[in-house]
């Protein structure tokens, strides 16, 4: 963001923290921003004569009478064709060498769109991994993350999910991003040539935590001025949320919050409801989809950082690594995209979501199968057929190196029907079984 | 009710201002807080009075406020206007009409009247002048998408009335006077058709509450066979995220059997609402023929729009529905999520800096949630009419564990509970209702018994019964089977097993994005019971279990395939027909091996 000159003059700090700073001033705004020594900061808190400001950059080596200067403004961004192809840091300043960015300067983390001004999403993101393809169809507007342990290869599948999802604009915004990773998204975009479509806003593991914060409002920011103002179909990337979050706790902590569940503030809920929900199809074409990262640690989703995304996001996409085959897949049990029923059927051919249910069903009923062979019980012949499919059905399709258009996954789900199963174990509505149903020799050995 | 208090901000924390008042000011009261900016006046609501220091919430941004900024108070609570036109209206939390908000995006500080004051209703009187009236009586009414809108006695007007004049028949706005009113000295009260009124307070007017009784229709078959809820009653649906509450909910408010429905979307996602924007002007009611939305009201606060305004949505909702409770009308209120609700009135605690309860959250939760519940019911109403608000609230237990607060408390304040679990969405068992470990208390009410023999028979309670019985059996056996393999148990266990499973898949699994399979009308719920019933019943042997699974998973098949089917079309009957071939070719099997 631009700043404007002099507004405010105080030299005086009263009481100085981690990440916060209090000092007395008066007709100061609220959020409203300021220097502390030439740090970024911002008000998070007015109390009389009593200002609380929040230094993005981190509170370390400030004096007491360090000087402090108000801005008069929240904080902002400047907007303009001339971000594509860009990378800045979280104030939008730029990493890459180049000038800084000229255009209108835009408030950001502004208000949400008025809900009868949305349209419902009805154009499907194919990514051609059928993980995510079959059994949790993106749409455009929507917003999904990826939940992973940190030792998946989450940016990987998120940037080839960017690259083939056919958007206008693709706007990253890394939070504590390491340096490793932030140079494998500017490679791989410059390998894909799609370097002038895209804009990121970068703030690396190297960087102060508290100025991840940022990220997320820039990002969308940029956004919404490329949804409304040129009709994009614009997609975000935000990784990693977890981080973001951790972020927020330590200044509801500075500020003496009382934590809720795993020491997060409150308010995370609305936190990052704000961020999320700005993901959004307009009426006129344009539209803002999200696609995030959250890590977990040790799987665990009912922590306060996943368990609050997956309340307010449109479905998750669960990273699992399948012991037998060594592939990373999606896996089909914890992953969901709620949007998917607006086009499954509709816009992709009609036998999608009866053969999704069904494999799904087929690919429990391994599982339970594969229990009862860990608590050392005989298997049945349907118990090692549906074991047989698994592990097809893991190769040949959740696994996220797959790169198969929507017919051919819906073919190999009903050449592996056909290949394991008999009709009525499979359970699909009669007229899709005359129209698809692919008989295999094998079956009729297989099955007394 | 006016005064003239006004006041300056001292102190600013998210949401949370610090007033400092010159006057009287009252809990609950709505004050006007200026920012600078021409005609832009953000509301908040008075929540805490300490010494010389007025706590409000605003409903809005407080992006730029200032410490000294002037502050007027309104001298009333929270109000909603009542009145013909609120059907198929889309409001925010505090009654802002969203269609005629203007712009892309929300604006602070902009309101939008909620109802049309240029509209021209047809009245037709119900009185005549001379008659004695009170609180809440019926004046008149006008059509209202196929309802009668009563124009009621204002609620608040607690003495006894002489009308004095009526207006004819005739075409009327809603500002024009249609009656007067004489009260016991004499002074006329002039009336047209727009009521106030508090939404933090119940509007009562009504004689007395009675216990529900009738069974509250909604073609979901777990629902209504197995956990019915009832005109009047209450129930909430727990559930972790993705397990299928707004999914179930959104079927309740299309298929219910209600004259009028409200939806308030509270703290959740904004493409939820849309959804309904899209599909219910195009649905269609199957009971009036009308379209869906005709008799919808939508209240959304979604999660990222205001966080105070969250709590005030659930309220405006139910101000409304008991609004047309008391035209004799059977009112459905559905709020997802009240956890959300929860979490605003936690995260305003925290900045009042307030001594927290379990999980941070306020120590008079219980209370407030209980007090919520406790507004819906079925009334009697002064003129011995009856009507109703159903009010199912969704909750959203941190973690997906039912040891919660909201979870807990809702569970005190509700006579149905509805469980979803996750092992069931998992395994894409949908609805992902726990058939064992949900309940819902107006299975024990005697009147209620009474109601449903007189509707389906004598026998239908005791089949729902028997279901529930297999039910259990089968799980028992599935436990059992875990334990000791499928070898290690008898082929009774295997019978009980998968006579519960047909029970799941045929009666309790239910897609509600099948057009057909989504709605079963109770005569069809019961046909389909009575199926089941007559094949767990049927005395048939097996030789080994794997004939046992391979015998139901066919015949399960053909029942799914009945419940994707027209009733009683060509392709339903020869379905029928197929189950029955089934059964006589295995027993044929069986006596002649
Ligand atoms: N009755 C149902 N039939 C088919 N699918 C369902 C059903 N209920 C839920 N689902 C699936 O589960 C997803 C999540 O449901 P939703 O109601 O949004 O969950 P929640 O509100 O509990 O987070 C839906 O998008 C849909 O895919
Ligand atoms: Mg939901």
């Amino acid at each position: 963001m631009k700043l404007k000159p002099f507004q405010k003059r105080i030299t005086k700090i009263e009481n100085v923290t981690k990440a916060t700073c209090m000092l007395l001033a008066s007709e100061i705004g609220y959020e409203e921003l300021a220097l502390v020594d030439g740090r970024l900061a911002q008000v998070v808190k007015i109390k009389g004569s009593e200002v609380t400001l929040q230094v993005f950059a981190g509170a370390e080596g400030i004096s007491n009478y360090a000087e402090v200067v108000f801005l008069g403004q929240a904080p902002s961004l400047a907007v303009s064709e001339k971000l594509n192809g860009r990378f800045l840091d979280a104030y939008g300043r730029p990493v890459d060498g180049g000038p800084e960015i000229e255009g209108i300067e835009t408030e950001t983390g502004s208000t949400s769109v008025n809900p009868v001004r949305r349209r419902q999403p009805n154009i499907p993101i194919f990514t051609g991994i059928a993980g995510i393809d079959l059994n949790n169809t993106l749409v455009a507007g929507q917003k999904i993350p990826f939940f992973a342990d940190p030792d998946q290869p989450y940016n990987e599948v998120m940037a080839t999910v960017a690259l083939r999802a056919n958007a206008d604009k693709i706007i990253l915004g890394g939070m504590g991003l390491t340096h490793d990773d932030y140079l494998y998204f500017k490679e791989e975009f410059r390998r894909a040539g799609a370097l002038n479509k895209i804009i990121a806003f970068v703030n690396t593991s190297e960087n102060p935590p508290v100025e991840r914060l940022l990220i997320p409002d820039s990002a969308l920011t940029a956004a919404e001025y490329f949804a409304v103002n040129h009709k994009e179909k614009v997609l975000v990337l935000l990784t990693d949320m977890t981080l973001y979050a951790d972020a927020l706790a330590i200044v509801a902590n500075r500020m003496d919050q009382i934590p809720s569940k795993d020491s997060m503030p409150g308010s995370l809920y609305s936190d990052l409801a704000r961020i999320y929900e700005k993901a959004v199809q307009f009426k006129d074409g344009g539209s803002i989809t999200i696609i995030a990262v959250t890590t977990l640690s040790q799987g665990d989703i009912t922590h306060a950082i996943p368990d609050n995304t997956g309340y307010i996001t449109e479905g998750q996409l669960f990273l699992r690594k399948d012991p037998e085959t060594g592939k990373v897949i999606i896996d089909p049990f914890r992953s969901l995209s709620r949007l998917k029923q607006l086009v499954i059927g509709k816009k992709t051919r009609q036998d999608h979501p009866q053969v999704m249910n069904a494999a799904i069903r087929l690919y429990a009923d391994a599982a339970e199968a594969r229990t009862k062979m860990e608590n050392g019980f005989d298997l049945t012949d349907y118990d090692l057929r549906t074991l047989q499919f698994a592990r097809a059905y893991n190769q040949q399709l959740l696994s996220v190196e797959v790169n198969l258009p929507m017919d051919a996954i819906l073919d190999t789900v009903w050449q592996l029907f056909g290949q394991f199963f008999r009709k009525e174990e499979v359970s699909v509505k009669d007229e899709l079984v005359n129209l698809y149903w692919k008989d295999n020799d094998a079956t009729a050995i297989s099955i007394q | 009710m006016t005064t003239t208090t006004t006041g300056k901000i001292k102190g600013i924390i998210a949401n949370l201002v610090l007033i400092e008042p010159n006057g009287p000011v009252r809990q609950n009261e709505i004050c006007y807080l200026s920012t600078g900016a021409e005609d832009e006046k953000l509301i908040a609501e008075v929540i805490k009075i300490s010494g010389n220091t007025v706590f409000a919430q605003v409903f809005d941004s407080t992006r730029g406020l200032q410490c000294g900024a002037e502050v007027a108070f309104s001298g009333s609570m929270l109000e909603v206007y009542l009145g013909p036109g609120l059907l198929s209206k889309n409001y925010d939390g505090l009654q802002n009409d969203l269609d005629k908000l203007e712009g892309l995006f929300l604006q602070r500080g902009k309101q939008a009247y909620p109802l049309n004051d240029t509209q021209l209703w047809q009245f037709e009187p119900l009185t005549q002048p001379g008659a004695v009236l009170s609180v809440g009586d019926w004046l008149g009414k006008v059509p209202e998408h196929g309802l009668q809108h009563m124009i009621m006695v204002p609620f608040d007007w607690q003495q006894r009335f002489t009308l004095q004049w009526i207006a004819p028949p005739g075409q009327y706005t809603i500002q024009e006077t249609i009656a007067i009113l004489a009260d016991h000295n004499g002074k006329e009260h002039p009336l047209n058709m727009v009521r106030k009124w508090p939404v933090k307070l119940p509007l009562r007017a009504y004689r007395q509450k009675l216990r529900p009784q009738k069974l509250l229709e909604t073609g979901i078959r777990i629902m209504d066979t197995l956990h019915p809820m009832l005109e009047g009653g209450t129930g909430f649906i727990p559930g972790p995220f993705g397990c299928g509450k707004t999914v179930l909910q959104q079927s309740i408010a299309k298929q219910a059997d209600a004259d009028v429905v409200v939806v308030a979307a509270c703290g959740e996602r904004a493409n939820e609402l849309v959804d309904i924007f899209a599909e219910f002007p195009e649905l269609v009611d199957p009971r009036t023929g009308n379209k869906l939305i005709q008799r919808t009201v939508i209240i959304g606060n979604t999660s990222s729009m205001p966080v105070s305004a969250r709590e005030a949505s659930v309220y405006t909702a139910m101000t409304i529905c008991e609004y047309y409770r008391n035209m004799g009308l059977r009112v459905l209120l559905l709020a997802d999520s009240t956890s959300r609700w929860a979490q605003a009135l936690r995260e305003m605690a925290n900045r009042l800096e307030d001594l927290p309860g379990p999980d941070a959250y306020p120590v008079d939760l219980p209370a407030v949630i209980a007090n919520f519940y406790a507004r819906a019911g079925v009334v009697q109403l002064n003129n011995g009419k009856t009507g109703s608000v159903t009010f199912i609230g969704t909750v959203s237990p941190a973690g997906g564990n039912f040891k919660e607060p909201v979870t807990e408390a809702t569970k005190k304040s509700t006579r149905c509970f509805y469980a979803l679990s996750q092992r069931r969405a998992d395994s894409k068992r949908y609805p992902a209702i726990d058939p064992i470990e949900s309940y819902s208390k107006y299975t024990e009410y005697p009147e209620f018994a009474a109601y449903m023999a007189k509707i389906a028979g004598n026998q239908w309670l005791q089949q729902v019964q028997q279901l529930k019985n297999y039910l259990l059996k089968g799980k028992e056996a599935a436990d059992q089977i875990n334990i000791l393999g499928d070898d290690g148990v008898s082929i009774d266990f295997h019978l009980h097993y998968w006579r519960a499973e047909l029970i799941d898949f045929v009666l309790l699994q239910q897609d509600a994005f099948d057009a057909v399979d989504q709605l079963t009308p109770l005569h069809r719920q019961q046909f389909m019971t009575g199926l089941c019933l007559y094949i767990c019943n049927k005395n048939i042997v097996f030789a080994n279990f794997v004939e046992t699974r391979s015998f139901f998973k066919k015949i399960i098949n053909t029942l799914r395939q009945m419940n994707y089917s027209e009733f009683k079309s060509d392709i339903f009957n020869s379905y029928s027909d197929e189950v029955n071939q089934l059964i006589t070719l295995h027993l044929a099997l069986q006596n002649n091996p």
